[in-house]
């Protein structure tokens, strides 16, 4: 770099004077507010969101309560600040940074290799997806394709990735909802998956095992027992959810016509995966932006048609059916051939030519202190993880470290959704509503 | 090779071959094309319009918007010719669910004076991201209902993704150190 500290320096960093991150009280804004939060998204004039706005109510009849950042179903460290009137839900504020730990700026440190180790933690229900944006982030900028077999190996894991994630959203559902059974039900059997994903990568979570260039090792001895095993032990397991909940007249009382919110409303936002579909909008970028080989695998796109907590709940459960079917094609389809790219620049040499070769020796040492450089430019790169699309940004300078990563977390963008799907509802629904969103706060604060 | 896709090289022969010598235009803006993406360059003045045709063309929704410091590295790369840089580019990725593509815009907002119109009255879903830009780059987004701190505390002084913020500053609170407060 030729700039100089002082350089650096002379730009003002100064405190900013924004205000508390605080909900207004409903005398002063309530109308401006009201525009904001269903005009905007409605594209209605200023009449029409008085128009359905419900009537007024003072603000001595109100009280602003906080909900979190500890509290039990906030799924973390998730702050609410509700207005209510009674138990109903006026306006509600998410606040959100509690668990902000700077990773996009920890990530301009850390070299492309490096890079996923870092990206794994944003997620941590679904690890191997932000691994996969980031790692084809990089070889969109290095221009290079990685071989077949690694193509499906990242197939392979993250569906598997998104059925141990769709497990936990099924545990955490119900235990915000008093289910318990199903909570330990989806606690067990995410287990199981974890334990095959840990067969594989050597971790449970936080694998860093989809790097730019390939995969980290090749499937173990044995990994397609491992998959058999729990395709078989799967959808009984399923149907005794199914049977546990779907048409358990309690748990429908708390999911029916809960949390509705449009499509329209939803592409306004930004929303997407499973809280889209369940508007009935039809949009999966597995199968209509295909990446890895998505296009070359049969599969359902689930939508539902209320919009309702109850949607996301049964298309969850219905997505996990499709990943069986995804999964079960890797299995046939796994191509023989190298788990990553043989590209001297990117991939380390293999460990048994280093007790050999000096130069491979050297060659290793350097890519894992200097790692390799990505050319000039910026790329941006989605795939649908399990709460929508995660996209990964990064501009490059030309070295070995990005310039600039970025990361649009899923879950941050939708839970912009939930003064709309809280909006009128009861405390309780708000915890249903919360849940049926399914957010991950580390990914939502990074 | 990457470096002539990246550096324009690349921008001269457009995939599908229909325009050979005068560069790609869409909403009267120059296309370049980056590893295949379609980025656009309006200016900060031409933002807002170039919004609202986009959002009539079927851009429904605004998947990402982010900034990038370009402090230490001025000399980009992907910027059509002459295109005056500047230290802040706010970048906002559009997709059009019908057609299924994507376009980027990357706009040049300078130090002196760091805001951009904001994209929240056609986009509501811009308003988290508008404020995490704000939060971290400091560019202000006029006309946005709430710029306030999204993920620093509301007290946080300077914004910590400028490449001239000092990530070292913040002294460590265990061996013995002093509290402080």
């Amino acid at each position: 770099m030729t700039t100089t500290h002082d350089e650096l320096s002379a730009a003002p960093v100064e405190r900013t004077s924004e205000g508390a991150q605080e909900l207004t009280s409903a005398d002063v804004v309530a109308a401006a507010e009201g525009l904001r939060e269903r005009g905007a998204v409605l594209r209605l004039s200023e009449a029409d969101a008085a128009a359905i706005e419900p009537d007024q109510v003072a603000a001595d009849e109100t009280m602003i309560i906080n909900m979190g950042p500890s509290h039990p179903s906030t799924h973390g460290v998730l702050r609410l600040m509700l207005e209510l009137q009674g138990e109903m839900v006026l306006r509600c504020k998410p606040i959100i940074g509690y668990l902000h730990t700077g990773m996009e700026r920890t990530g301009e440190e850390l070299t492309y290799l490096q890079g996923p180790t870092n990206v794994t933690r944003m997620d941590y229900a679904a690890p191997l997806f932000t691994e996969l944006a980031f790692s084809l982030t990089v070889e969109r900028l290095l221009d290079i394709e990685v071989p077949e077999r690694a193509v499906w190996i990242r197939m392979l894991m993250t569906e598997m990735n998104r059925i141990s994630s769709h497990l936990l959203f099924m545990a955490t559902n119900g235990m915000d909802l008093g289910a318990v059974s199903m909570m330990l039900y989806g606690w067990r059997e995410r287990e199981e998956t974890l334990r095959f994903l840990q067969e594989v990568t050597g971790l449970r979570m936080n694998h860093n095992y989809i790097r730019p260039g390939g995969v980290a090792a090749d499937l173990p001895d044995g990994w397609r027992d491992g998959v058999l095993r729990l395709l078989d032990m799967l959808p009984p397991r399923l149907q005794e959810y199914d049977t546990l909940l779907t048409q358990q007249p309690i748990w429908r009382e708390r999911l029916q016509g809960i949390g509705v919110i449009t499509a329209e409303e939803c592409l306004a936002l930004g929303v997407t995966g499973p809280i889209l579909r369940s508007t009935g909008y039809s949009w999966d970028l597995r199968r209509d932006m295909p990446y890895l080989a998505f296009d070359q695998v049969d599969f359902d796109v689930v939508v539902g048609s209320y919009g309702d907590c109850f949607d996301r709940y049964a298309i969850r459960l219905a997505e996990m059916h499709e990943s069986m079917k995804i999964i079960r094609q890797c299995l046939e389809n796994m191509p023989k051939g190298d788990y990553r790219i043989q590209d001297k620049k990117v991939t380390p040499p293999p460990r048994a030519r280093i007790d050999e070769s000096m130069e491979a020796l050297i060659h290793h040492f350097k890519i894992f202190t200097e790692g390799f450089k990505v050319p000039e430019g910026e790329a941006y790169v989605a795939v649908e993880s399990p709460r929508g699309e995660l996209g990964c940004y990064i501009v490059s300078d030309g070295t070995s470290t990005p310039y600039r990563m970025h990361v649009r977390a899923p879950s941050f963008v939708n839970l912009q959704s939930l003064p709309h799907l809280m909006h009128g509802g009861l405390v309780a629904d708000g915890v249903a509503i919360i849940s049926s969103v399914d957010p991950i706060l580390g990914e939502v604060d990074r | 090779m990457a470096d002539d896709a990246a550096t324009g090289a690349g921008e001269v022969e457009p995939q599908d071959g229909r325009e050979a010598a005068a560069p790609e235009q869409l909403h009267g803006h120059e296309v370049t094309r980056s590893h295949d993406q379609v980025v656009l360059h309006p200016a900060r003045e031409q933002y807002p319009d170039l919004l609202k045709a986009l959002h009539d063309d079927g851009f429904h929704t605004v998947v990402d918007l982010t900034c990038v410091d370009y402090l230490s590295h001025p000399g980009r790369a992907g910027l059509p010719a002459g295109l005056h840089t500047e230290r802040f580019e706010v970048v906002v990725n559009l997709i059009n669910h019908r057609r299924r593509e994507r376009v980027r815009l990357r706009i040049q907002v300078p130090e002196s004076d760091p805001q951009l119109p904001s994209a929240f009255e056609l986009y509501p879903g811009t308003e988290a991201m508008e404020r995490e830009a704000y939060d971290m780059f400091g560019v202000a987004f006029a006309g946005h209902p709430d710029l306030t701190r999204i993920l620093m505390p509301e007290d946080w002084i300077g914004h910590p993704l400028r490449k001239d913020y000092d990530p070292g500053r913040i002294p460590v609170q265990f061996k013995g150190a002093p509290a402080n407060r």
